[in-house]
């Protein structure tokens, strides 16, 4: 009975070949457009991922406050209020993981006969920790040369290759404004920062060479900024509260003074950042859905004609036995054809379409399986929706109005 | 043959117009015996096409009963009648009405798809009412390539693939010369010599002249219903 319902359903759709084709082609573009949109969007929310998870998680950053001296204020972390002490205090607070200390700067290297101007950071241990930064060869500097100011640093990817080329860099000596240090080891490659810097071309040292022997401070104990990770992301905002708390009441800072201090978190920023991917991806989604729908009306549209046309051979089916049923069956047939082949070629020319844009723009792209699903899920219900009423408006034609249709 | 094949009472039909209610269909009763051929005639206007509808089951009453191979027709759904157009009746048109996308083999096993035989069972019977009106060749012809006498033959042979009990024939050789009218007529006075109830709608005296009983309308009433003039007919 199906078999032969779906015969004549062919029959009937190769007795207009290229309406039949211009319909299914209403099909192809909505659901081609629905998995291209949704590939690239997904490919954009997971690179966003990749660079969150690259600078680390659940992180704040704590910046000194400004100075102002007759009326030029510095920038923030101008003035010197962030101490190691500070940061040894937060580290004690419950919910925190880590507090580490860093003192950023930049400074020409040298090795043999190849200089760099790269990204040098004093820091303690700790800070690989909070970002979760590991190690490809060689081993971390410890606290005890954070305490005695050794001249060792650990070097990243793009930073070695510039002054090292193909050699392996443990070992080796390079000259930072001059002073000599041995590097210990190497960094994995991490890739892009969110505002785009490539955070692989730096030089990690102890805070307290940085401070004393490559830039120098007036305020030795100080730090320009303090990187603390919480130990979850639910926390976040509680251990926010108290380490300002911690820090007005280490500061003396009296109720109404302003906090001389800012404190950023950069989760809240990344979980921004993929709100926004996620809501271009769904909006790309509901772009390529209204394509989807007007291949549905399509659809609808040609299946009007379509009983339009045919109501005397409804009418001849009716009178040799043909019951409601079976005529909405046909026509219901015919709809669902052309929606699941349309949605068949459709999801063929998406991907081709996705991979083609991850080839021709290196755009990342990510075709997942739950997109397929429902792109197809969506054009079945689209090809039976809208093929509905004008089968049951077929399947409830009169017969013998049918019958003298001419 | 106990139970007549129609039995119908006070039957009325009328259609609403725009100037009211037309009564097509004006108090009518007739019986058909199983094995019988009847005649309707009458002029155009006189009510034998709705009268025909009924029959057929396309259309419903107004009033009075209609009742076929012992079921009353009034109170069915419309799957009950569309059972009974498939299994009881089968239906002859003026203009043959076969589809047109479809081969002649196809055309005639269509009734058979619609009670759910199986395929190779469908093409087996079709094939053998197919030879049954002389067509066993064209099989897989198409319906535009073979003359209308030959269309209104498989036309025939796709009404009797079920079985029916009962042969509607609406003007059947209107749209045929006298020659092949002819032949078609023979047609179904073999068919009714085999056992087969046939009514048949013409306003042709020579056509009626094959059906042993004539059943004349006038202004949606039976005027008159007798024995046909001419019983012995050459064939």
């Amino acid at each position: 009975m199906i078999f032969a319902m779906l015969g004549e359903a062919w029959r009937a759709m190769g007795a207009n070949r290229l309406r039949t084709l211009l319909t299914t082609l209403g099909m192809v573009i909505g659901v081609g457009a629905v998995v291209l949109m949704m590939s690239i969007g997904q490919g954009a929310q997971y690179a966003i991922k990749q660079t969150i998870s690259a600078m680390g998680s659940n992180l704040f950053i704590l910046l000194a406050g400004h100075t102002s001296s007759s009326g030029v204020r510095s920038g923030s972390g101008g003035a010197h209020t962030l101490t190691v002490g500070d940061t040894e205090a937060i580290a004690e607070l419950p919910g925190v993981q880590t507090a580490v200390p860093i003192h950023p700067g930049n400074a020409q290297v040298v090795y043999g006969p190849n200089n760099w101007n790269t990204a040098i950071i004093g820091t303690t241990p700790g800070y690989f920790d909070a970002r979760s930064w590991p190690i490809v060869s060689g081993f971390v500097f410890t606290d005890s040369d954070v305490r005695s100011a050794t001249r060792v640093a650990l070097i990243g990817k793009v930073a070695a290759q510039n002054l090292f080329g193909d050699e392996n860099p443990v070992g080796k000596t390079i000259r930072i404004r001059q002073s000599p240090f041995i590097i210990l080891g190497t960094l994995a490659a991490k890739g892009q920062s969110m505002d785009g810097r490539d955070q692989d071309d730096t030089i990690i040292i102890p805070l307290t060479t940085a401070q004393r022997q490559v830039f120098g401070t007036q305020f030795p104990g100080s730090v320009r900024m303090v990187m603390v990770k919480a130990s979850t992301q639910e926390i976040m905002p509680a251990v926010e509260k108290s380490i300002v708390e911690l820090l007005r009441q280490r500061h003396r800072l009296r109720e109404g003074m302003e906090d001389d201090f800012f404190v950023r978190n950069l989760t809240a920023m990344a979980d921004t950042a993929e709100e926004s991917a996620r809501v271009m991806s769904l909006l790309l989604g509901a772009i390529a859905s209204v394509s989807l729908l007007v291949g549905g009306i399509g659809i609808m549209n040609i299946m009007l004609v379509s009983v339009t046309e045919r109501t005397r051979e409804i009418g001849i089916r009716m009178a040799i036995g043909a019951r409601e049923r079976d005529i909405l069956l046909q026509f219901l047939l015919e709809a669902i054809i052309i929606s699941v082949a349309g949605c068949f070629i459709g999801l063929l020319l998406g991907i081709g379409g996705a991979l083609l844009v991850e080839a021709l723009t290196g755009t990342l792209v990510i075709i997942s399986a739950s997109s397929v699903v429902v792109a197809f899920g969506v054009a079945a219900t689209v090809g039976i929706f809208f093929g509905f009423y004008p089968a049951r408006k077929a399947a409830q034609l009169d017969p013998i109005e049918a019958l003298r249709y001419q | 043959m106990a139970d007549p094949v129609i039995r119908i009472e006070g039957l009325h039909k009328s259609y609403e117009t725009s100037a009211g209610p037309f009564p097509a269909l004006k108090d009518v009763s007739l019986d058909v015996a199983a094995g019988e051929f009847v005649a309707i005639m009458g002029q155009s206007g006189s009510g034998k096409s709705t009268f025909m509808n009924l029959l057929g089951c396309l259309d419903k009453p107004s009033a009075g009963r209609y009742v076929l191979d012992g079921r009353d027709v009034a109170d069915m759904s419309r799957d009950e009648l569309a059972l009974l157009r498939n299994r009881t009746i089968g239906f002859v048109f003026q203009g043959f009405n076969l589809l047109p996308r479809m081969s002649l083999l196809d055309n005639i096993a269509l009734p058979l798809i619609y009670c759910g035989v199986e395929r190779a069972e469908r093409q087996r019977r079709a094939r053998d009412v197919l030879a049954r009106v002389g067509l066993a060749d064209k099989a897989s012809s198409m319906p535009n390539k073979i003359s209308g006498g030959q269309q209104q033959r498989v036309a025939i042979a796709r009404a009797l693939v079920n079985h029916p009990r009962l042969l509607l024939a609406d003007e059947p050789t209107g749209n045929l010369d006298s020659r092949t009218g002819e032949e078609i007529m023979t047609l179904f006075d073999e068919l009714n010599r085999e056992g087969i109830t046939i009514v048949l709608v013409t306003h042709e005296a020579d056509i009626a002249h094959h059906a042993k009983r004539q059943v004349h309308f006038l202004d949606g009433r039976i005027i008159s219903d007798q024995p046909a003039p001419h019983l012995e007919h050459t064939a």
